[in-house]
């Protein structure tokens, strides 16, 4: 870790930078950033965005089940809550009895309730109020090995899957009479999901979390007109809205999160006036 | 057309020899029965479909055509057997399935290129990194044999009915399947466009191995192109011959007598 700090040193002679808390930040934001921009691409195009939020607001539920059974690592609980809840929807979903919306927006709001009772027992909520907008600033290095960790394994699963997650998006009987095993994949990116979003979700604030990851693609599909643009827009506005954010942050003392979510609507806003003359 | 077809074709040793299907491959559909949520959509399906020929699937909405074909994808869970027999030898074979969808979830403004939407198929190395001489020389191919190449790198949402088409039998007959379903494939496009698409269907149907099942509502068309006609509602009502089936009384009750 002490070599990462010196070369953010070396490269970045800014005053801000010789607090470690900076450097911490600017790394998870590293992270996090590139990473949300390839997801997001993904949600909007498999209009999952209500799906990501209502996993977001489980989060809730996730750190209560941590702090009844006194884990350590709320890490640990949350993720798991996460992922039994994105598989479980995924299961109602195929039922396909109830729209789908509906049955989200139910598990969401019963996710937060949960979460939120637990948590406010005897007045205690206060304590927990910093996951609502986040607070990257507080980020470690053993946490920032975590969102290294999930980095690389979502790396792998585009690199391998993309094209079938592509496939499956534009249309799944298309795609299973390719061969494409369907609910396997969908699990699977569900999973991934919830994964990227319990690690970050600390960071980034329950409140916050689903506009980073909508933002950067919206604002991507305004200029974009094929697959590899898209990507490479989504990952670039995403990661400029996180390192000007945080700056920003730092000099007039506002909460990170939120600073980024506002530099991304500005560049989404941007792009939509822009968009008559590149398309 | 048809000169592309053999010049370019990819599995061009699925071409007969003599430029004709052999016939010799039959599909065959045994009690078909699906069952959703307690309710019977579809019972007592049988069919027996040939390479070289075009069955048509008509019926009123809501009469469990696109259940059927969803049972034939494998995609609903259902009762009763589909088997693809080679008749030369006796032999089972395992079917493979071109599928041309009614609709796909491209919205306006949705960057896909034609490319990036065909080479999700044929290959495994991530569209939105790098495009791939070889494989867009595939896709470039592939399109050929619909005279569709030069909508490679237009985005898919900006494509007319007609072309969007053409894109996606190019999708669904690379490679080439043994059994080609067509889910009312041509809804918004223009006479010239039915026409050029009943057209490739016949090319197809005669020139390849290969066996097609289309739904469809344009009866005009089908009484012209379609080798077998299937009238159901639930269950199957009258089969056979266009002209048959055409003047037969379950289909005179469904459509009124267009004769």
């Amino acid at each position: 870790m002490n070599f990462v700090y010196e070369v953010f040193e070396r490269l970045l002679p800014f005053s801000f930078m010789q607090y470690d808390f900076m450097k911490n930040a600017l790394i998870a934001v590293l992270i996090i950033t590139p990473l949300f921009g390839m997801l997001g691409t993904m949600i909007v195009n498999n209009k999952m965005a209500f799906f990501s939020d209502a996993l977001g607001h489980s989060a809730f539920t996730g750190i209560a089940i941590g702090v009844i059974f006194g884990f350590a690592d709320l890490n640990v609980t949350m993720v798991l809550f996460a992922i039994v809840f994105a598989l479980l929807l995924n299961r109602i979903k195929r039922r396909n009895a109830v729209s789908t919306d509906t049955i989200i927006s139910v598990f969401s709001s019963l996710g937060s309730a949960i979460g939120l009772v637990v948590l406010s027992q005897n007045g205690n909520f206060s304590k927990y109020s910093s996951i609502l907008v986040g607070d990257i600033l507080s980020i470690t290095p053993a946490e920032i090995g975590w969102l290294l960790l999930i980095f690389v394994v979502a790396m792998i699963f585009f690199g391998t899957c993309f094209n079938q997650l592509h496939s499956m998006s534009i249309n799944v009987s298309l795609a299973n009479s390719k061969g494409i095993r369907i609910k396997l994949l969908d699990d699977i990116f569900a999973v991934m999901i919830a994964m990227i979003i319990m690690l970050s979700i600390r960071w980034v604030g329950i409140l916050m979390i689903n506009a980073l990851l909508i933002l950067p693609a919206a604002a991507a599909r305004n200029l974009a007109e094929n697959v590899r643009e898209y990507h490479g827009f989504s990952v670039v506005i995403s990661m400029f809205s996180g390192i000007l954010g945080l700056l920003v942050s730092y000099f007039v003392n506002t909460a990170t999160g939120p600073t980024i979510i506002i530099i991304a609507s500005a560049v989404f806003f941007l792009t939509l006036l822009t968009k008559p003359l590149v398309k | 057309m048809k000169e592309q077809f053999e010049k370019k074709d990819l599995v061009s040793h699925r071409l007969r020899k003599d430029g004709k299907s052999c016939g010799l491959h039959c599909i065959k559909i045994k009690d078909i029965k699906v069952e959703i949520g307690g309710t019977t959509i579809i019972e007592d399906i049988n069919l027996h479909i040939h390479c070289g020929q075009l069955t048509a699937v008509i019926g009123k909405n809501g009469a469990g055509k696109s259940t059927l074909m969803k049972a034939i994808l494998g995609e609903v869970k259902h009762q009763g057997s589909i088997e693809f027999k080679n008749m030369q030898n006796g032999t089972f074979q395992d079917l493979k399935i071109g599928y041309v969808p009614q609709h796909i979830n491209i919205e306006k403004n949705t960057p896909t290129s034609v490319f990036d939407l065909c080479a999700g198929y044929i290959s495994r190395f991530p569209v939105f990194l790098h495009k791939r001489k070889k494989v867009y020389e595939k896709v470039k191919e592939q399109l050929s044999r619909y005279d569709a190449e030069d909508l490679i790198d237009q985005a898919v949402c900006d494509l007319s009915g007609g072309e969007l088409q053409r894109v996606l039998l190019s999708i669904a007959t690379t490679p080439i399947p043994n059994l080609l379903v067509l889910d009312e494939p041509v809804s918004g496009i223009d006479k010239n466009g039915m026409d050029l698409f009943y057209r490739n269907i016949e090319y197809l149907k005669e020139h390849y191995d290969l066996a097609v099942i289309l739904v469809s509502h344009d009866l005009e068309y089908i009484r012209k192109y379609a080798d077998n006609v299937v009238l159901m509602d639930r269950s199957i009502l009258a089969e056979g011959r266009p002209e048959s089936v055409f003047h037969s009384e379950a289909f005179i009750n469904t459509f009124g007598n267009i004769n």
